[in-house]
C-alpha cells in the first residue's frame, strides 16, 4: 500500500504514524510537507497526523486546513482514497469540511492524556473491518480540544447512517453522544481523537490499534 | 481602513472557557454575574475599498468556524 503522511509545522505524531504504517504495510510512507500542492502519484492512503499544527492558532486545525496540501487531500478523498485524521488530524479534517462538526475545548478544560476505553460502533467500514461490532478496545488519547460537537440533526444523521465509528465508554472530554470517531458519508474518511498508531506493537503495552491499519491494508489490496 | 471582527460561540454551544471565567468571577466575590461567554476580537487593517462581502468571505473561509461560531463585522471608518 502506497501511503502518504501529511506534515504541517507543529505536527508531532507524523513519525509515530509513519512507523506504524511501515510496520503494517512493509513500506515507508511518503512524508508530504504542507506546502506541496500534489500528493505523490498513485497514492492509496493518506494520513493526517496529530500534533499542534501552526501552534493551534485561531482554532485547532484551522490554519492547516487551508494549506495547499489539503486541497490535494480533499481531491484524493473525493476520488475515494482512504484518508484518516488522528487527533489534530481529525481537527484539520473537520476544519477542511471533509468531516462534519467541530472539535472544541475539552468540557473540563483539562488536557486529557491517558488510555481510554472505546467501543467499536461500526465494524463494516474499511478502517474497522477487523474489529467486531460492539467490541471494546483501548486507545490512548492526548488532547485539549477533543470535545466533538455538531447540531442535533447532524448527530442524528451520523448515528442513523452508522457513521459513528468509535464511542468513548467514559466521559473523556464532553463530546456530544460520547463520539470519539466518525466517518464521512462515502465511508472513506475517518477522523478520531484517540491514537491507534500508538498501540500497534507489544512494546507499546497494547496492540488494539494495529487491526485498524491491517484492515485498511486488506481493503486496499483487495 | 480598519475593521473589527467579533467571533462568538453560537447560542446553545457549550462554552467551557466562559464557564470557567464565570466560576472565577464568583470566586472573587462578584455574585451578580448570570452568565459569561468568551469570544475573539480580530482587527483587520484593510486596503481602502475592501467590500463588506470580501470581509464576510474572510470570516466564512477562515476567521470563524460557522459550525459553532457567529461573526459580526464592525467597520472603523476614517481610522488610519
Amino acid at each position: 500500500m502506497k501511503s502518504a503522511v501529511i506534515v504541517f509545522p507543529g505536527s508531532n505524531c507524523d513519525r509515530d504514524l509513519a512507523v506504524a504504517l511501515e510496520l503494517v504495510t512493509g513500506r515507508k510512507p511518503a512524508m508530504v510537507w504542507h506546502r506541496e500542492s500534489e500528493l505523490p502519484e498513485g497514492i492509496e492512503f493518506v494520513g493526517v497526523p496529530g500534533g499542534f499544527s501552526y501552534g493551534d492558532y485561531l482554532r485547532s486545525g484551522a490554519m492547516a486546513a487551508r494549506s495547499p496540501v489539503m486541497r490535494a487531500v480533499g481531491d484524493a478523498a473525493a476520488r475515494g482514497v482512504p484518508v484518516i485524521g488522528i487527533c489534530n488530524g481529525f481537527q484539520v479534517l473537520t476544519e477542511a469540511g471533509l468531516l462534519p462538526g467541530a472539535l472544541m475545548r475539552n468540557a473540563r478544560l483539562k488536557f486529557v492524556c491517558r488510555e481510554v476505553p472505546l467501543r467499536v460502533e461500526n465494524s463494516q467500514s474499511l478502517f474497522t473491518a477487523q474489529y467486531d461490532a460492539g467490541e471494546e478496545i483501548v486507545f490512548p488519547v492526548a488532547h485539549h480540544d477533543g470535545n466533538y460537537q455538531a447540531d442535533e440533526a447532524t448527530l442524528d444523521r451520523l448515528e442513523g447512517e452508522g457513521r459513528v465509528a468509535f464511542r468513548y465508554l467514559d466521559d473523556c472530554n464532553g463530546s456530544a453522544r460520547s463520539i470519539a470517531g466518525i466517518l464521512n458519508d462515502a465511508g472513506n474518511v475517518l477522523g478520531l481523537m484517540p491514537h491507534p498508531e500508538r498501540v500497534v506493537e507489544p512494546a507499546h503495552g497494547r496492540t488494539d490499534g494495529r487491526r485498524l491499519f491491517e484492515g485498511l491494508l486488506d481493503t486496499v489490496n483487495a | 481602513m480598519k475593521a473589527r471582527v467579533f467571533v462568538t460561540l453560537k447560542n446553545g454551544v457549550l462554552d467551557p472557557q466562559g464557564k470557567a471565567i464565570h466560576h472565577a468571577l464568583e470566586g472573587l466575590g462578584f455574585s451578580g454575574v448570570n452568565d459569561v461567554r468568551a469570544g475573539k476580537l480580530i482587527e483587520l487593517d484593510l486596503a481602502d475599498g475592501t467590500s463588506d462581502s470580501e470581509i464576510e468571505d474572510m470570516c466564512r473561509k477562515l476567521l470563524a468556524n460557522t459550525v459553532i461560531e457567529n461573526f459580526r463585522i464592525e467597520r472603523l471608518e476614517g481610522v488610519a
